[in-house]
């Protein structure tokens, strides 16, 4: 039995509806209480290529994938055999029967339920296009049958979707209790996996949470911390952050009266433009933002080098995707920590934040304002596709109507009239961060913005001793962003232990969940997430108290691992690193395995306790 | 290079503008350019359009790119913000501040190669948006701080210092602006600041993208014989075809015009540019018209110059974005966020 714990998987082809028979399965279980994780493995195409769907019922509230499909719903002709292959012994693999399926396909341990789906649209619907539509609903009946979901909830999500077509609703809701009949009519349902809510005495487990993606979190972040100015250029898989922006500030930004909109959308011409705009802005007192993925980090080298140097806020987002070049964008990975970390040529370095998931991609995102203007410098918040273009479920966003934008050292109209003169990159506070003064409010507070060398006081300059002056203050300024970034969140295990895992952002969920496997198994962890670069005291003293530590990362070259090596006194050999760059999310299995497969031969080394001999995920 | 301060010390006799500064109170850093080089002679004309039109200094921001003319944003309005960014991309950092602040005047200053070679995508983008600013292209045909490369405004057969002949087609601002739909396109040249000041005047008026292309010698890399961007073949080959009267909302027409020469033009706040046809067969206000004429004398070796082609009354970038008449960096805090209870609202559609 294994009851609101298990995993299905949807094989279709990309542009046929499946997304809203996905959505509405996830989101029925989810309203019935059940924690669920959805994750979408689509082609970087429109229509016609293979694409898949993972659906994972955990009443844990994992939040990973965890590395194996018990029912398999293969729609694809094409990818039959993979996704027959991929079932778990003991699972289920669902599949249109209207035409035969090839008898070469054969596995004995898993159960096959066929289902008639293009056969019972094809004489309940008319034209191609519809029948291929709700085919694809069709089979939420199916699974709706075998897994017990509640057809009142599915009728009332897509009253909530389709709400003003009502005609959408009948249609997709008869496509549904077609599948549903038919399974109840042919199969024994439901299946020993189901959905089956809480006793009372239990309650519900998502209440006070929602599902969202990362980049509306990210956007609605945006929207709320007083961003006016949003410039871009389309690329996957930032687009949607942009476009949840827009919508947020259609809905909020205009003025009812006048009707003229507090906030400018600008798309640029390409990802230089969109940096350059960000940059403008932001210099001229507008909080700022634009959101891309790795290259276009790479286009804005040279101006993220500028805004380095000459202490220009910016907000700029960075949903990864997997590199190197064109990659695969539409898949996901950590694949840009060092090169958003060290953009552009000369000594150059970036404050980086480093959210986990759609919750914190909200609250990073204000902070992500604060902080650009606190440092004068611009703020890298490094999301990716698995957070930014996944629904995650997540606690309910909070609101505190007391704050306030931290609008950092600008210097106002009465200061400047105090001033004899006004300098601006002086380090009045001792703390690196210079004042700053906006165009348009007093001629002697004007200064010249430049990237070529200049002197503390804000003019030209060729001499060595003036240039270093200002380098050197920009190192200062950089050690008290460490004191103002997001700490690490550490997860001490109770007994002690010198073995630990690192990690960050997406990967979080998956060590959560590896650590508890881990823990039942004998092998006892702590654990650090880091949240931000450059590296605090924390992160130092929990790499010291170590003294063999796994780093979790998502790219081919452990490039945090890198970064904790050249940013930290840590010694290189006690970081083993546990590199997932398949494109997909990391699972929890991964790095069960991973950890198990360092310490299995060499038991004694690392302390274990209990261990069980070939312990390996099932 | 902007480290030399200029002493300020002004006659009480030099005259004063409306604000009650003189011409010496718009002016910048000393210049550091090469004697006698025609950028010089933009950014006095500069200083004078501005002296002239009684800006307030702070109320001007100055943009420029990388090359010998984005140096010169520091040799002037010194009371104004400067951003000297990198190259060929000012047009973005000058979108980015007027999306911030529309109410402030922007003038950005460029050259031939910081605007038709790396800088092309961006400079075609701000005409699109027609991005409220003057833009000022310090065109030379030549790279100076490289030492004599020809850029991309260099006319076929126009030979280099040393010796080497241009054999590739040179991209014309003017008429690629035209083609773009710009509202503003003029042409002068750094040494008749009788033209260039006033078009300096229009420009800075204009709601929308005004161009100014000034022709402007470099005396030390292209003012050689062969060349045509030298001083001797500009004067020869520039042809003035429209003079442009600025006249600011608040005077008076004074100056005379003969019947049929001059055409009144008036701006978005009420300024108006007189235009005096000095090529009677010449329509500033026919686009298709002025296009092909330009061409046309273009292919005779000559430069029509003045104000070349106006449209006052386009949308500006903010007209089409919607933006509120103040400027965005102002607007209330309480203005931009829902608040606690809107993100209740929001949040609904993700149960």
């Amino acid at each position: 039995m294994m009851t609101n714990d298990f995993v299905i998987k949807i094989a279709t082809v990309n542009g046929t509806g499946s997304a809203s028979a996905n959505t509405l399965l996830m989101k029925s279980i989810f309203r019935s209480g059940i924690p669920v994780m959805g994750k979408n493995y689509f082609p970087s195409n429109i229509q016609g290529l293979p694409t898949w769907y993972e659906i994972r019922v955990t009443k844990h509230g994992y939040v990973a994938r965890q590395g194996k499909v018990d029912i398999m719903v293969a729609m694809n002709a094409e990818t039959y055999g993979k996704d027959m292959r991929e079932v778990a012994p003991g699972g289920y693999l669902i599949y249109d029967s209207t035409w035969p399926r090839p008898a070469l396909l054969k596995r004995e341990e898993i159960t096959v339920i066929g289902v008639p789906l293009a056969r019972l649209c094809n004489e309940s619907f008319n034209g191609v296009r519809t029948r291929i539509l709700m085919k694809n609903i069709c089979y939420a009946g199916v699974l709706a049958a075998l897994l017990d979901l509640d057809l009142q909830k599915i009728r009332e999500l897509l009253a909530e979707t389709y709400g003003k077509k009502p005609a959408l609703v009948d249609s997709n809701m008869k496509a549904i209790e077609l599948g549903y009949a038919y399974t109840k009519e042919h199969y024994k349902c439901p299946l020993p996996l189901r959905v089956e809510p809480f006793s009372k005495e239990e309650g519900s487990k998502t209440a006070g949470h929602i599902m969202i993606d990362g980049n509306t979190a990210a956007a609605l972040g945006c929207v709320f911390a007083g961003a006016t100015v949003a410039a871009w250029y389309p690329i996957t898989p930032s687009t949607s952050l942009m476009d949840a922006y827009k919508g947020f500030a259609d809905r909020w930004r205009v003025d009812p009266e006048t009707g003229r909109k507090n906030f400018a959308f600008i798309q640029a011409e390409d990802e230089l433009a969109a940096i350059g705009m960000v940059l403008g802005a932001s210099w001229n007192g507008a909080r700022a933002f634009t959101a891309t993925s790795g290259p276009g980090i790479s286009l804005m080298n040279e101006f993220l080098g500028l805004a380095y140097y000459a202490e220009v806020p910016a907000v700029v987002f960075d949903v990864q995707r997997v590199g190197p070049s064109t990659g695969m964008p539409t898949r996901t990975q950590q694949c840009d920590l060092m090169e958003c970390a060290y953009a552009s040529h000369g000594d150059t370095k970036h404050v980086c934040l480093y959210p986990s998931n759609p919750e914190e991609c909200f609250y990073m995102a204000v902070e992500a304002f604060d902080l650009a203007e606190r440092l004068q410098t611009p703020i890298m918040v490094l999301s990716d596709l698995d957070i930014g273009m996944n629904d995650w479920m997540c606690r309910d966003l909070e609101w505190d109507d007391a704050y306030r934008p931290d609008r950092g050292k600008i210097l106002g109209l009465d200061e400047i009239l105090k001033l004899d003169k006004f300098y601006r990159y002086l380090d009045k506070d001792d703390d690196g961060i210079p004042y700053r003064t906006l165009p348009g409010v007093h001629p002697k507070a004007s200064y010249f913005t430049r990237g070529s060398g200049h002197t503390q006081f804000g003019t030209y300059t060729e001499d060595s001793v003036e240039y270093q002056i200002v380098l050197d203050r920009l190192v200062r300024k950089f050690h008290t962003a460490k004191t103002l970034l997001p700490k690490p969140v550490v997860r001490m295990h109770g007994t002690k232990t010198d073995v630990a895992i690192v990690s960050l952002g997406s990967c979080d969920g998956a060590v959560q969940e590896a650590i508890d496997v881990l823990e039942r198994m004998g092998v006892v962890l702590d654990y650090m997430r880091v949240r931000a670069f450059p590296f605090g005291e924390e992160v130092e003293k929990f790499l010291a108290d170590h003294r063999t530590i796994f780093v979790v990362e998502q790219n081919r070259d452990a490039q945090l691992r890198s970064l904790l090596t050249l940013e930290t006194a840590v010694e290189k050999s006690k970081l083993r690193s546990l590199l997932h760059y398949s494109g997909l999310p990391i699972s929890s299995s991964f790095i069960v395995e991973g950890v198990l497969a360092e310490i299995a031969p060499g038991g004694d080394r690392l302390k274990v306790v209990d261990l069980p001999r070939k312990a390996r995920m099932p | 290079m902007t480290f030399i301060p200029k002493p300020k010390v002004s006659h009480p006799s030099l005259p004063k503008n409306a604000l009650g500064f003189t011409r010496r109170d718009y002016e910048g850093a000393l210049s550091t350019l090469c004697a006698g080089c025609g950028h010089d002679s933009i950014t006095a004309a500069i200083i004078e359009a501005s002296w002239g039109l009684s800006l307030e200094p702070q109320n001007v921001v100055k943009l420029s790119g990388i090359g010998c003319s984005s140096k010169t944003t520091a040799y002037f309005v010194s009371g104004g913000h400067g951003f000297n960014s990198v190259h060929g991309r000012m047009p973005s950092i000058a979108m980015g501040a007027n999306a911030a602040n529309r109410n402030l005047t922007y003038i950005g200053v460029s050259g031939d190669g910081d605007t038709l070679s790396i800088g092309l995508g961006q400079f075609c983008h701000a005409i699109r948006r027609n991005l409220n600013m003057l833009y000022i292209i310090e065109n030379n045909g030549v790279y100076g701080l490289t030492k004599g490369q020809f850029s991309a405004s260099a006319d076929i057969g126009t030979k280099a210092k040393k010796g080497e002949t241009n054999l590739q087609a040179p991209i014309d601002p003017v008429l690629l602006a035209m083609t773009l739909g710009a509202s503003f396109v003029a042409r002068s040249f750094s040494g008749d600041k009788e033209q260039l000041v006033p078009l300096i005047q229009a420009g800075l008026r204009h709601k929308g993208f005004a161009l100014i292309d000034v022709l402007s010698p470099c005396v030390t890399f292209n003012d050689h014989e062969g060349s045509t961007k030298s001083y001797a073949y500009t004067r020869e080959h520039y042809e003035p075809a429209v003079h442009a009267d600025f006249i600011p909302f608040e005077r008076e027409i004074k100056a005379e015009y003969k019947e049929g020469e001059a055409l009144t033009v008036v701006m978005h706040d009420g300024s108006r540019i007189v235009l005096r046809k000095l090529d009677a067969a010449y329509d500033p206000t026919n686009r298709i018209a002025a296009f092909a004429q330009i061409q046309e004398r273009m292919k005779q070796g000559e430069h029509l110059t003045g104000l070349l082609y106006v449209e006052p009354l386009q949308q500006e970038f903010h007209d089409m974005n919607g933006t509120p008449d103040a400027a965005l960096n102002a607007v209330p805090y309480e203005k931009l966020s829902p608040g606690a209870k809107g993100l209740e609202k929001i949040l609904s559609r993700y149960r």
